[in-house]
Formats: structure tokens, C-alpha cells, sequence
């Protein structure tokens, strides 16, 4: 009975839920003022760029590799569309266009050295993490402030929604980012693939899926939510700065994990994402409530999150090990001689 | 064993012809780049300036080449620089007058402790729970520099205890004091690796666990010891960046110092697969990363653009590292010749 | 059993790699509606057949007819397009997905440009249903043992339309039920008219499923025949190469050099008793003196690595125990095991023995090292002292003791991992396969140092699948068959016929 509730994909979902619930819960008792509709929207409101760098992260991650550079990505967003609009005074739709494409270039262009090299993800972000940041300075040195009139208009206005309870534009665009995620990742193929190779490459090639393709498709996703994320964070500071989004590459791998998405890869989900992302920010309000720990005590409270998610999902592997057919040493001959 | 030494030579030629190179490059076309002055009996130049520049990740590097070497990785280590520099700035005080708070040598025992600590970590979930290196070390490069934060309350502590400067601004017989901890840790490591058996276990290790295993090797020990030695490393490394400027930001001490050693390291032959490594390849390595942003410097561009050069040359690197790039290569050339 | 024309013809297959004919001039075919097995040692060209057929290699003559057309699959997608599936031992499916998706996956029902999953379990529980399985197909593959985990992989293979299933090894890493529930699945589809190729290296189960066996010896064709019509015995010769009268003839050849049973010489090194781990090898008692050679003789996949690894302790046994010179050991490691005396040479030299990057004289004295530990450095001078002793006394052929050990070839290899062990002079000294794909001078060679090293006291396990080495140097020879220890020779019974039978009858 535990053996199949363990084996259920809901359950991490359910469990990150049930932490985010204890958390927002003991908040609401613990602070007054801490409960209320609008203070929960406002997680969203106020997080809602790492969602979206959570959800490309999401794909990555399930598909078995890492993407470090979906920070420096953001920032180099941020630049792009700070200097095209002041300095080049391009139309803001065309602005953000490019800056999508740009974000989208950059991660396809990682991803093709990915597949096409085997080249390991993590040090291939990891430059790309340099190439980014690098990038922002080649743009401008100097924070651009964004003075355009659309940009300030989505920065200030706000979604109504039942009572005097709103979302902003930013928050919306979150939103609608992580459906159509969990929908790609659950009803598209090309989703389905993700989670094939993240559960066995070498299978998923046998069963004649397009891998290749995929993988280099899910690195070009997470370089596009990247450029959104960096877009939305323009919402919030309107301006350009090449240091937006440092380490925020962390942010964003910790709020998968503790979403429930496995490192190796192979299983997670968007909903699951979500929630990290909610526990996150829970996290962060809860330490503003507390008023004595300074604001760093997030990192240190999501680095022990993702070291327990990591821990569990270890022993859940050993322990499923163990209960599979047992360790044979196959003789090395039956699969290498004739 | 003449031929060991030469393979290691053979090795240490391309990034020695690197740094050559951009040497030579700077010598045609950055005025004073060698010239050196000597004021107040230490010597000054561009020379210098890159060695002393290059020290915190020279030491970093040092340790990371054995980490590398049994096919791991460690990306903790920025984080474990603020945390060192962190410990060493709490425990010494923001007195003005220089007072410490604690004795100097208990402050920089403490902090190496607390660095070497991290690296115990890292080294339990490795080799003991099993973790990938790149997941284990990415808790500590996430928590790290919270606990940074948290330990200096989130400001940058100044220092004024004058002896705690000799790490990063002192001068020993004309030159920079650093440049002595990295070639003491280097020789000391080269002493411990080379003249006991470690070196030959961190190498089993890394092209075949397995082999390794069957030869009676205790892998796991191997692999706690790399991890622990790392954060040591960081830990001094920690010291010198704190020292240089006497202060210790939880926020910038060693940020993105994690890619220049695993560069520096990669530039001086260790392969990302694990297996033979090279201290002194490493060394020059940092060298090559702190030459170039000295020479994008020089030509008055931000150094932050550095960041993009470094950024293809990892490209470049990982390309050449590449088995199936090296045959692509290979397969044009081979073609090339049977159609000439 | 039809009789007309068969579904596959393969003929006068050739395939050579550099070095190694692995098919000469091979003919296979198969018939709809039969079982036929490819029974053959290590070597015999079973899975470079295979592989032929399904595109993973290009055959450089010969042809092949599938219903009567030539067709020449360049990848295994392609062979699959044309019917020709293959399930392999280890299941290549994914873990993580439902039983469901990974039938369908790739492939999935769509409506509405969207997957349809209630289509899609349906039609895999139908599918799955045919084959007289029924389970919930939502479930994640990996709840599943294995042997539902393979007959998903049929499903699916079938699914995609088949006209030939090949299973490589699929009776593994099954439990007796396992395997009587999937020979319960192919014979549903022979009868059903499949043509199924069946790849195995259990005899019993070969004679238990088979309708027709072709047997391979080292790339040649040795004969197909009727599985009812080949007696075991006789099989076993084929696959060895030999004729029965043969043996008989090397028996009284081996009874006339060998003198009478000598007394058990030395003291007892090693006592195993009861030793087992499930989904492994059945437990065993095995004793070994000094002084004396035991061989380990069984076919391949009968047991004999994994009775030596859990010896060494590579694998930890979950029963049994262990004694060495007469006290109880704990050998949880191969580490422990070093520290008992042991020596253990794997039989995959490249993957598990030598590290090709390190110099000779690093692999020569690696264990040793590690036997002193970390602080107790051998000198440069000592390490290049021993090294040039062992290279010199088992004549290994190299440039010198610095030179990367991936540069020798495979019989200096072995003889490398050889002196790795002897120089931490072991007590016991376990060899698997120590003269497998090495040129006979040097497997001559191995065989006069095993008994050298045997008259200087050492107790040697010596593991083989050439039962004439087996034969020629061991004092005692433990049988093994179907991972399980069946028997044991020794003086006068010691012969290759008495091997043969005895794995031919089992216990």
C-alpha cells in the first residue's frame, strides 16, 4: 500500500503543498496581518519572473540536464530592451520581440552544443552564465532607465479581480506562462519527449523518438522564458542594470527541486514548480514578518529545502533499488561477447 | 622516470604556449607591459599585478584539480571564499583603532576550520549519500553565501587590523605575499600527491572507479578527501580576498570565482573526465584567465567584457575535450585527404 | 512445426572486423509460427548475427530475404520498419513513464491537437490484454518487475506491427515464475503464427522453449537442427567445436598423464559455506588449499563471475559465510577481501582491471599501494624495482614501465593485472577469464604461471570456458550450470567428458 502511494506522481506535488499550506498557515497564525486573499496574489505578483524562469527551468530539469545561465540571461534582457528603447527608441512590442529572439538564439545555440557535442549542460551554462553577463556590459556599463510609456504602464497597472483584490500585468503573464507549460509538458508530444529522456536517453532514441531535436528545443525554451522573465523584471524596475537576476539561476533551480522535480531528471511538474515557487516567496514574506533575520536567511533556509528534497529523492531511489530485483552483477561477457 | 616527466611536460605546453602567446601579444602591443619598478624595495608592474591578481583562484584551482581529477566538481567554492572571508571579518572586528576581537591566529584558524567544514560536506553527500558532485556542491553554492550574509548581517565589515593585511597586501622580499601561500600550497600539494600515494588514488579514481574499487582502493575516503581539501583551498583563498581589501562582502567575495578555476583548471590539461591531473598546468591556467582581463584592461575596455572571452574560450576548451567533435574533425580531414 | 518457405533467410553471412572474422559465411533462417534459438560460446558470433539482422551492423557479403525480398536495414529503426523487433535484456523503455505512454510514446492518439490519454490507455490495455496480461497500465512502468517490464516492451514491438520478435537475453534477471510466465506469453504468439528468435544462455531454458536450435562456433555455422532431435550432450560438444568421440579420446589422454589422485596437499585456505545472494548464484560450499588450482567450469552465464565477485566481495552475499586460514571473515569489499590475502583478476580487463591511462608501473603496484595505505608511499625506486621484477619474470611485453598501459595488448594486460596481484603476494588468487582473447603463446604462458604459482604455495581459482585449460591445470574442478553449483571433480573423474556430463544432468 505505502509502495504504491510512494510510487503515485502526485505525491511529491502533494507534499510540497502540504508544506506550502503548514508554512502560509503558521504564518497567518504567527502575524497579523500576514492572511489575507490580496497578500496571497501577492506572491505571485512578487515572484512572478522567477516563475517564469521556474517553468523553462522545469523542462530542463526533467529532461536530465541544468541550465545555469537563465539568470544572466534575464539580465541581458533587461539590457537589451532598456538600451533599444531609450537609445534606439524602437517601438516596445518590436522591443520585446527581439529580446525574445535574442534569448531564444542564445539557448539554441547552447543547446546545439549540447546535443550535437555531448558536451555536459552544466559547464555549457555555466559559460553561457559569462557570455550573458559579459553581453550586458558589451550593451552598456551604466543602469538605463526605461522612461517608455508602455513599459510604465504595465509596471503600474493593476488586473482586477473579485473585490479589491488584483494581480499586475507581470503576474499575469506568469500565470498564463505556467499553463501553457503543464500543458505542453502533459498533453503535447513534444512534453512527453522531455520526460522520456529524462527517464532513459538512450531508450527514448531506441524508441525512435526525436531526441535530438527535443533537447535542443528544451534549451531554446528556457533561453525564451528567460528573455520573458527578464522582460517582466523591466516591469518592476524599469530599467536596465547588467547585474539583474545574479543568482538568480539558484533561485530558480531550488524552487523546481522543491517543487517536486527530480535532478536526474524524469519526473516533475509545472504545478509542482508553482508551489517551490510559493513556498519561496512564503519563505521570504515569513522573514519580513520576523523582522529580526536579515533577508539572507531565504538562501540558507532554500538551500536546506533543496538539500532535504535531494536527500529524499536519494533514499527513495535506494530504497526503490533494493526493492527491484535485487543487485545482479551481470556477468560483463553477456552483453559484450556473442 | 624520465618519460613521466616528459609526458607531464608535453602537457604543460599548450597552456605555457598560451600564455606565451598572449605575452608576446602584449609585448608588441601594450606599452609598459613589462616594465617594472621597484618602489620602496617591492617590485610593481603588470607582471606582478597578474600574479597577485591571480592568486585567489590559483588557490582555488589548486584544490579543485583534485576534484576534477576523480571526475567531480565543485562549484561551491565562490561561496566558500565569503564564508571564509566572512568568519575571518566577524572574528576580527570592525574595530577602527585595529584591535582584533580575537587573537589574528585563532581568527584565521577558525575561518579555515569553518571552510574546511563546507568541504566535509560536500564530501559526505558525494561519497556517502551519493549525490552527483554537481548536485551536492549546488546546495552549498545556493546556502553559502546566505550563511555569508547572515554571518556579517548582511554589510560589508572594514578592517583595520593592520598584520591581516600581509595576505593580500604584503610583500616578502620584493614580491607580493600571496604569490608565497599559492606556491606554498602548491608545493605542498605537489609533495603530498606526488610523494605519498593520493595522487595515484585521486587518479584510479577518476578514470575508473570500478577498476579502482576491484584494486582494493577505498573510493569513498578518496572522494571525502578531495571535497574536504577544496574547501581548504577556498578557505585560504577566502583570506587573501578579505586581506586584499580589508574588508569581507558576503555578496561579491568570490562571486563567479567558481568558473575561473574550473577554466583555469580545464585550460591546464585536467580533463572534465577525470584522471591524470596537473597542479602546475592549473597555476598557469589562472594565469592565462588573469593575463587576458589584464590585457582587455590595458586597452581600456571594461573588464567585465573579459566575461564573454573567457565564456568562448570554455566553448573552445569543451569542444577540443569533445570525443565526438574530435571525430567530426577528424572525419573532415580524413575525407579532405582522400579527395586531395 | 510448418514447413514452407521460411519468413527469414539469412545466407553466407560475412562479417570481419578489423582483426576478427566475426561471421563466416553464416546461414540462418527462421520459419513463422517456431521458436529458434542461436546457441554458441562467447565469441561464436551470436549477437554480431543479431546485429546484422537488425542494422546495427552492415554485413560485407552475403544476403538477406524477408518473405522472399532482399532487404539490407542500416539502423534498428529501420529494421523495425521493415517487422524486425528486438526486445533486449535490459529493457529499453522508460522508468518513468506509465505503462501506457511508453506503448505508446512517439506515437501517441491525438484529438484536438492535444494528446487523447483515455484513448491511449485504452488502446494499450487492449493490447496488453491480448497477450493475457492485465494490469493497470496507468501505473509508472517502473512499480513493474522486470519480466512485466519485458512484456510491455513485446506489446509494444508488436504493437508497432511485427513479423519477427527477437529477444536477447530476456530471462536474465527473472525469478523462475517470471520466466515460466513470459515462455507462457511466447508461446502464445508462436502459436499465433510469430516468428520468434530467441537468444539465451540457459540451456534449459533453450530446450524448454525452442522448436529449432542453430548452433555458432567462433563465426562459423556448426549445424541447425531440431531442439527434440539434439540431444544436451551432443549440443554442448557443437558449441565447443568438438566431436563426442573426441572427448572420450582427450579423457583417456588426461587419465594417462595425470597421476592417480594425489592426497589433498596443503592446509586449507579458504572455506565457503552456503555463500549465496538471491537473483545471483544459488548458495554454494567451495573449499580451496594451499598448493592447489580449483577450476570454475560452466558455460557462459552459468555463474562462475558471479560466484568470484561475491567471493571477493564485489557483491555482498545475503546468506553464507566465509573463512580464511580457518578464521571467520567479513568480507564486505574487495578492499577486505586485499586484506584477507585475495587477488582477484576481472574478466573484463579494459572496463574493471587495468586503468589504461596510468603507467605499467602504476598498475603493477596499485593494489599493493593500496594494501599499505596512503601514508606508506613505496619509493620510486622500490615501485620501479618491483615492476621491473614482475615485468620481467611474466614477460610482459612493453616499451618500458613507464608507458601508458593502454598501448599493451590483451594477453600483457592480463598478465599487467596478474602482477598487480602477485605483488602483494596474495594467498589466494582468483583469475576469471584469464586467457580469454590473448594469442595461444600467451595463454600457454598464463597456464605455466598459474602453476608455478600454485607449486609456490598459492591457492588459485581459475575460471575458464575452455574446459581443456580448465582440465589441464586444475586439481579440482567445481561445475557450475544455470547459476548454481551442480557438481565437483577431481583425480581420475577430472576430464572434459565428465564437465560436459555433468552440466549436461545438472544435480
Amino acid at each position: 500500500m505505502t509502495r504504491r502511494l510512494l510510487n503515485d506522481r502526485s505525491l511529491p506535488v502533494l507534499v510540497i503543498l502540504a508544506l506550502f499550506l503548514i508554512m502560509f498557515g503558521w504564518g497567518s497564525v504567527a502575524y497579523t496581518g500576514f492572511f489575507s486573499v490580496q497578500n496571497f496574489l501577492n506572491l505571485f505578483i512578487d515572484n512572478a519572473y522567477l516563475l517564469i524562469l521556474a517553468v523553462g527551468m522545469t523542462f530542463v530539469i526533467i529532461s536530465g540536464g541544468i541550465d545555469l545561465s537563465v539568470g544572466s540571461m534575464l539580465g541581458l534582457a533587461t539590457m537589451i530592451a532598456a538600451s533599444l528603447l531609450e537609445k534606439q527608441h524602437l517601438n516596445p512590442l518590436l522591443v520585446i520581440l527581439i529580446v525574445l529572439l535574442v534569448g531564444t538564439a542564445l539557448g539554441f545555440f547552447m543547446g546545439c552544443l549540447i546535443q550535437f557535442f555531448d558536451l555536459p549542460p552544466f559547464i555549457i551554462t555555466l559559460a553561457g552564465l559569462y557570455l550573458g553577463r559579459g553581453l550586458c556590459y558589451v550593451v552598456s556599463i551604466d543602469t538605463i532607465a526605461i522612461s517608455d510609456k508602455f513599459f510604465q504602464d504595465a509596471a503600474h497597472s493593476q488586473v482586477k479581480l473579485i473585490g479589491d483584490n488584483f494581480l499586475s500585468p507581470s503576474a499575469v503573464i506568469g500565470l498564463v506562462v505556467v499553463a501553457v507549460g503543464a500543458y505542453v509538458l502533459h498533453y503535447t508530444r513534444f512534453g512527453r519527449t522531455v520526460y522520456a529522456i529524462g527517464g532513459n536517453e538512450q531508450s527514448a532514441l531506441l524508441m525512435g523518438l526525436p531526441v535530438a531535436r527535443t533537447k535542443i528545443g528544451i534549451y531554446a525554451l528556457s533561453g525564451f522564458c528567460s528573455a520573458l522573465a527578464g522582460v517582466v523584471f523591466t516591469f518592476y524596475t524599469l530599467s536596465g542594470y547588467a547585474l539583474d537576476g545574479k543568482g538568480m539561476e539558484l533561485d530558480a533551480i531550488a524552487t523546481v527541486v522543491i517543487g517536486g522535480t527530480l535532478l536526474t531528471g524524469g519526473a516533475g511538474s509545472a504545478l509542482g514548480t508553482v508551489l517551490g515557487v510559493l513556498v519561496y516567496g512564503t519563505i521570504q514574506v515569513l522573514i519580513v514578518f520576523q523582522g529580526t533575520l536579515n533577508s539572507w536567511w531565504t538562501r540558507i533556509v532554500i538551500g536546506f529545502l533543496v538539500f532535504l528534497f535531494c536527500f529524499l529523492q536519494r533514499l527513495f531511489e535506494a530504497r526503490k533499488g533494493a526493492t527491484a530485483v535485487g543487485s545482479i552483477s551481470q556477468e560483463p561477457a553477456a552483453t559484450a561477447g556473442g | 622516470m624520465p618519460s613521466a616527466r616528459s609526458l607531464g611536460r608535453s602537457k604543460l605546453v599548450w597552456p605555457l604556449a598560451a600564455l606565451g602567446c598572449l605575452l608576446l601579444f602584449n609585448f608588441f602591443f601594450t606599452p609598459n607591459f613589462f616594465r617594472m619598478e621597484v618602489k620602496e624595495g617591492h617590485l610593481y608592474g603588470n607582471l606582478i599585478d597578474i600574479l597577485k591578481n591571480a592568486a585567489p583562484i590559483m588557490l582555488l584551482a589548486i584544490g579543485l584539480t583534485l576534484v576534477i581529477a576523480t571526475k567531480g566538481i565543485d562549484i561551491s567554492v565562490g561561496s566558500v571564499v565569503a564564508i571564509s572571508a566572512g568568519v575571518v571579518a566577524i572574528l576580527l572586528g570592525g574595530d577602527l583603532a585595529g584591535h582584533p576581537k580575537y587573537p589574528l591566529a585563532v581568527a584565521i584558524v577558525v575561518a579555515l576550520l569553518a571552510a574546511t567544514a563546507a568541504g566535509v560536506w560536500n564530501g559526505i553527500l558525494v561519497s556517502r549519500i551519493g549525490l552527483q558532485p554537481i548536485i551536492a556542491t549546488l546546495i552549498l553554492f545556493v546556502a553559502g553565501r546566505g550563511i555569508a550574509m547572515v554571518l556579517t548581517n548582511a554589510m560589508v565589515v572594514w578592517l583595520y587590523v593592520k598584520p591581516f593585511a600581509v595576505f593580500g597586501q604584503g610583500y616578502l622580499l620584493g614580491l607580493p605575499f600571496s604569490i608565497y601561500l599559492v606556491a606554498g600550497l602548491l608545493l605542498l600539494t605537489a609533495l603530498v600527491t606526488r610523494r605519498t600515494a593520493i595522487g595515484l588514488f585521486i587518479e584510479s579514481v577518476g578514470i575508473n572507479p570500478t577498476a579502482a574499487r576491484f584494486s582494493g582502493i577505498n573510493a569513498k575516503n578518496v572522494l571525502l578527501g578531495v571535497y574536504v581539501f577544496s574547501g581548504f583551498c577556498a578557505g585560504v583563498s577566502g583570506l587573501v580576498v578579505c586581506s586584499t581589501v580589508m574588508s569581507a562582502d558576503g555578496n561579491n567575495a568570490g562571486n563567479l570565482f567558481e568558473l575561473d578555476a574550473i577554466l583555469a583548471v580545464v585550460l591546464g590539461g585536467t580533463s572534465l573526465n577525470g584522471g591524470k591531473f596537473y597542479l602546475v598546468g592549473s597555476m598557469v591556467g589562472a594565469l592565462i584567465i588573469q593575463t587576458l582581463t589584464t590585457t582587455i584592461y590595458a586597452f581600456n575596455v571594461a573588464p567585465e567584457i573579459s566575461q564573454v572571452v573567457k565564456a568562448l574560450v570554455v566553448y573552445a576548451v569543451s569542444l577540443l575535450q569533445s570525443e565526438k567533435f574530435r571525430r567530426r574533425i577528424a572525419g573532415v580531414f580524413v575525407r579532405g585527404r582522400t579527395v586531395a | 512445426m510448418p514447413e514452407d518457405a521460411p519468413i527469414l533467410e539469412m545466407r553466407k553471412i560475412t562479417k570481419v572486423f578489423p582483426g576478427v572474422k566475426a561471421l563466416s559465411s553464416v546461414d540462418f533462417r527462421l520459419f513463422r509460427g517456431e521458436v529458434h534459438a542461436i546457441m554458441g560460446q562467447n565469441g561464436a558470433g551470436k549477437s554480431t548475427l543479431v546485429k546484422v539482422l537488425t542494422g546495427v551492423h552492415e554485413p560485407d557479403s552475403g544476403e538477406m530475404l524477408l518473405e522472399g525480398k532482399a532487404i539490407r536495414p542500416d539502423s534498428p529503426f529501420a529494421a523495425q520498419k521493415l517487422g524486425i523487433s528486438t526486445v533486449y535484456q535490459e529493457v529499453n523503455l522508460c522508468p518513468n513513464l506509465s505503462v501506457a505512454e511508453n506503448m505508446f510514446i512517439g506515437r501517441q492518439p491525438m484529438r484536438f491537437g492535444r494528446i487523447h490519454w483515455r484513448e491511449l490507455n485504452r488502446r494499450a490495455e487492449e493490447a496488453l490484454k491480448r497477450l493475457n496480461v492485465a494490469i493497470d497500465v496507468t501505473q509508472v512502468l517502473s512499480s513493474y518487475s522486470i519480466a512485466i517490464q519485458q512484456m510491455v516492451a513485446i506489446a509494444r514491438v508488436l504493437d508497432v506491427s511485427s513479423k519477427i520478435l527477437i529477444l536477447d537475453e530476456p530471462t536474465s534477471s527473472l525469478d523462475e515464475t517470471e520466466v515460466k510466465r513470459l515462455f507462457g506469453l511466447i508461446r502464445t504468439l508462436r502459436d499465433q503464427g510469430l516468428a520468434i528468435l530467441f537468444i539465451t544462455h540457459f540451456l534449459d531454458q533453450t530446450y524448454a522453449i525452442s522448436d529449432r536450435i542453430t548452433v555458432l562456433k567462433n563465426g562459423d555455422f556448426c549445424g541447425e537442427y531440431r531442439t527434440a532431435e539434439l540431444p544436451k550432450l551432443e549440443l554442448i560438444a557443437r558449441m565447443l567445436g568438438k566431436e563426442l568421440s573426441e572427448f572420450r579420446h582427450a579423457a583417456e589422454q588426461a587419465a594417462r598423464k595425470k597421476a592417480p589422485a594425489e592426497p589433498r596437499q596443503g592446509a586449507p585456505v579458504l572455506r565457503i559455506r552456503q555463500l549465496g545472494l538471491r537473483g545471483s548464484i544459488a548458495p554454494f560450499d567451495l573449499d580451496l588449499d594451499e598448493r592447489e588450482v580449483l577450476g570454475l567450469a560452466g558455460l557462459l552465464g552459468s555463474g562462475r563471475t558471479e560466484m568470484a565477485k561475491l567471493i571477493f566481495g564485489i557483491d555482498s552475499p545475503n546468506q553464507g559465510e566465509i573463512q580464511v586460514n580457518g578464521k571467520k571473515a567479513n568480507i564486505s569489499s574487495p578492499r577486505a577481501a586485499m586484506m584477507e590475502g585475495m587477488g582477484f583478476c576481472p574478466e573484463d580487463r579494459k572496463n574493471e582491471g587495468v586503468l589504461g591511462e596510468l603507467t605499467v608501473r602504476e598498475n603493477v603496484i596499485l593494489a599493493l599501494q593500496a594494501r599499505k595505505g596512503l601514508l606508506r608511499f613505496i619509493p620510486l625506486k622500490k615501485q620501479l624495482e618491483i615492476a621491473g621484477k614482475l615485468i620481467e619474470s611474466l614477460k610482459i611485453k612493453t616499451p618500458s614501465a613507464e608507458s601508458a598501459a593502454l598501448q599493451l595488448s590483451g594477453g600483457n594486460l592480463q598478465k599487467v593485472m596478474l602482477a598487480r596481484w602477485l605483488a602483494t603476494d596474495p594467498s589466494v588468487l582468483i583469475l576469471d577469464e584469464p586467457t580469454r582473447g590473448i594469442d595461444v603463446g600467451a595463454k600457454l604462458e598464463i597456464m605455466e604461471l598459474i602453476l608455478n604459482l600454485s607449486r609456490q604455495g598459492m591457492g588459485v581459482i581459475f575460471i575458464s570456458s575452455e574446459f581443456e585449460e580448465v582440465v589441464r591445470c586444475s586439481d579440482r574442478v567445481a561445475v557450475l550450470r544455470d547459476h548454481a553449483k551442480v557438481g565437483e571433480l577431481s583425480g581420475q573423474d577430472l576430464d572434459e567428458r565428465n564437465i560436459l556430463r555433468t552440466i549436461a544432468e545438472g544435480r
